[in-house]
């Protein structure tokens, strides 16, 4: 049943990073099968999505729509057992002008390549900082730790040196004290600036971030925000900021993709996404999103559906007010909606 | 009477530190509330906001005396509760109910929906039977949109929304007039969250229930409160009608808290 993909890519529709010249990563047709008991599923179902140098890229997504599980292929961490289908292009566009054949497709790659592209090509951040950095061990030691796997022979001084830089270019207040510092000394939004250090230690291309300001406060949160904000612009990051909350994405993505049951159902640029919603889903969670002022909250109905028993066609036909007899026939492809703004509905 | 809740002076201190490798061996006390005094009518959704760590769940489980505060005084519906031997409280214990953030952890994994939603029947009032406990469990279900063959069933077999519904039909299963809902929504999906914010609004209209609303989220607490207090660092810094609160802020930390919320544009089309 796995049609939809193909198809898509032989549409008449590209996204406008299909063709862009400083695309950094581009993935086309990504597909993650898990074993259950229940039989094989696709919690990430032939997805394309690009992100060039300095963008921003929003992926929202309610719990179980995918979104962790699509940032694990793109780090190579999936679990045993995974399979995985379709490409992760890094640098592609780079690769092209020089030579064809340097770009290289991730997918399926050994676990000694991944170790050279984990960190140096592609880092990650997570929600919660604590679980991912070492209890006994000084903050300082771990950044340094981070910066020496990627240059084993680095003069100690050096060392020090790059680590102190490292935290100041996380806008970590005082480095040299906070070097010293255990982890649980530190407050949230200090020890997330940390794991911001460490994954920028290794000067990677892409850095995706798994909500992370999620566990934070909103005024820290804020800040975290406008750091991600100003280091992607100067070092020319391509950031996925993955969010399931859409505030969020509307201060920190350019481009929003909309991601519901293992598939992006919509994506474009954060004001056309937002304002003018083309997806039943994506409107149905702007709609049950709490504002600032009151107003009527519209909740969507229903649940999201078992991936084990995901619906013949669009998987959202079961909760949509406009369903129809073609949404159950197959899943829809994208549609356009100007030049850079499509949805897998059969309405647009 | 003229409200369902008045608290005057409430104040919580923690011993802090003061162990063997503590910098200060005395230790030194911390305090979580701080002289907090407000008061709620009947019918009101009274909304405490702020960061973690402000105190807001301290004062919570205050209000149901959950934690003993050290000084103050709680009226429910004018009589001093903190003054109530264990007896008397229990039996103000069943107006004053409360919901909990997590609706994974606050559900007895070992017992089935129909069990956890009659235990407080069972608790309260003892002398009503098997059968007709059974059917006030039912009832709550309905009320919160859950079908009765839930009964049989274990948590495990819902969804977060529904387990937050199954802690609500617990909650309302003594026909409180005070519920103390802590961070009822955090812990769910946005469609998820929005339907839980729904059905408490229309139990409130239903049912009379007056709320105490604790929430770190702004845009949350905006779709419910009638009265908002921020918090900070145990204190009350600014206390008021929920659309003065949110629309003219007088208090610098307010604003901030106000500014720092991620908002989504309007929508052109809704």
């Amino acid at each position: 049943m796995y049609i939809d993909f193909a198809e898509d890519l032989g549409k008449a529709w590209r996204c406008h990073y299909d063709f862009g010249v400083n695309e950094l990563l581009k993935v086309n047709g990504l597909t993650v099968e898990l074993a259950t008991p229940a039989g094989w599923v696709r919690p990430v179902n032939g997805v394309l999505l690009g992100i060039g140098a300095g963008e921003s890229v929003g992926l929202v997504g309610e719990s179980g729509s995918g979104k962790t599980m699509l940032s694990l292929a793109l780090m190579g961490l999936l679990p045993p057992g995974a399979r995985v289908s379709g490409e992760i292009w890094l640098d592609a566009a780079q690769s092209t002008q020089r030579n064809a054949e340097e770009s290289r497709n991730l997918v399926g790659q050994t676990e000694e390549e991944w170790r050279a592209v984990r960190g140096r090509e592609i880092a990650m951040i997570f929600q919660e900082p604590m679980t991912s950095l070492n209890p006994v061990m000084r903050v300082g030691a771990q950044v340094a730790e981070a910066i020496r796997a990627h240059e084993p022979r680095i003069a100690e001084a050096e060392l020090q040196r790059r680590m102190l830089a490292a935290l100041e270019q996380a806008s970590v207040p005082e480095p040299e004290v906070r070097a010293r510092q255990f982890p649980h000394q530190l407050s949230g939004g200090l020890r997330q600036r940390v794991m911001i250090a460490m994954a920028l230690a290794g000067r990677p291309k892409v850095l995706i971030a798994d909500e992370p300001t999620t566990a934070l406060d909103v005024t820290v949160q804020k800040q975290i925000l406008e750091l991600l904000d100003k280091l992607r612009r100067e070092m020319g990051l391509g950031l996925l900021f993955i969010t399931h909350d859409l505030g969020v994405v509307a201060r920190i993505a350019d481009r929003v993709a909309v991601m519901y049951a293992g598939r992006i159902i919509e994506q474009g640029p954060t004001e056309q996404v937002l304002e003018a919603p083309l997806h039943p889903y994506t409107q149905g969670l702007l709609a049950a999103s709490p504002k600032l002022e009151r107003g009527k909250l519209v909740p969507i109905p229903g649940t999201v559906p078992q991936l084990t028993a995901l619906p013949p066609g669009c998987s959202f036909a079961p909760r949509c007010a406009f369903h129809r007899m073609e949404c159950d026939a197959r899943v829809p492809e994208f549609r356009p909606s100007g030049a850079e703004h499509a949805a897998r509905c059969v309405l647009v | 009477m003229s409200h369902l809740l008045a608290v005057r002076k409430l104040t919580k201190r923690y011993r802090r530190g003061g162990g063997v490798l503590s910098e200060s061996p005395g230790g030194s006390d911390f305090t979580a509330v701080d002289d907090v005094s407000f008061e709620v009518a009947a019918g009101e959704t009274f909304a405490i906001v702020g960061e973690s760590g402000c105190g807001k769940t301290t004062l919570a489980r205050m209000l149901l005396r959950l934690i003993e505060p050290d000084a103050g005084e709680i009226l429910f519906q004018g009589k001093n509760i903190l003054e109530l031997p264990a007896e008397g409280m229990r039996a103000e214990r069943r107006q004053m109910q409360m919901i909990f953030q997590d609706p994974f952890a606050s559900l007895n994994p070992r017992m089935k929906v129909g069990e956890i939603v009659g235990e407080p029947l069972a608790i309260h009032e003892a002398k009503v039977g098997k059968a007709e406990r059974a059917t006030r469990a039912a009832e709550a279900l309905r009320r919160v949109g859950l079908d009765e063959v839930a009964l049989q069933r274990y948590p495990h077999e819902f969804s977060g929304g529904q387990r937050q519904r199954i802690g609500i039909a617990r909650a309302l299963i003594l026909r409180p007039k005070l519920i103390v809902a802590d961070e009822p929504v955090s812990a769910l999906d946005v469609s998820v969250g929005a339907q839980v914010l729904l059905l408490l609004q229309e139990l409130q209209q239903e049912l009379g229930l007056t709320y105490i609303f604790i929430s770190h989220s702004l845009p949350v607490v905006a779709q419910l409160a009638t009265h908002i207090a921020v918090m900070r660092a145990g204190r009350f810094v600014e206390c008021g009608a929920a659309k003065q609160i949110l629309q003219h802020p007088q208090v610098g930390y307010t604003k901030e808290l106000l500014a720092s919320v991620p908002e989504i544009p309007a929508a052109a089309n809704s």
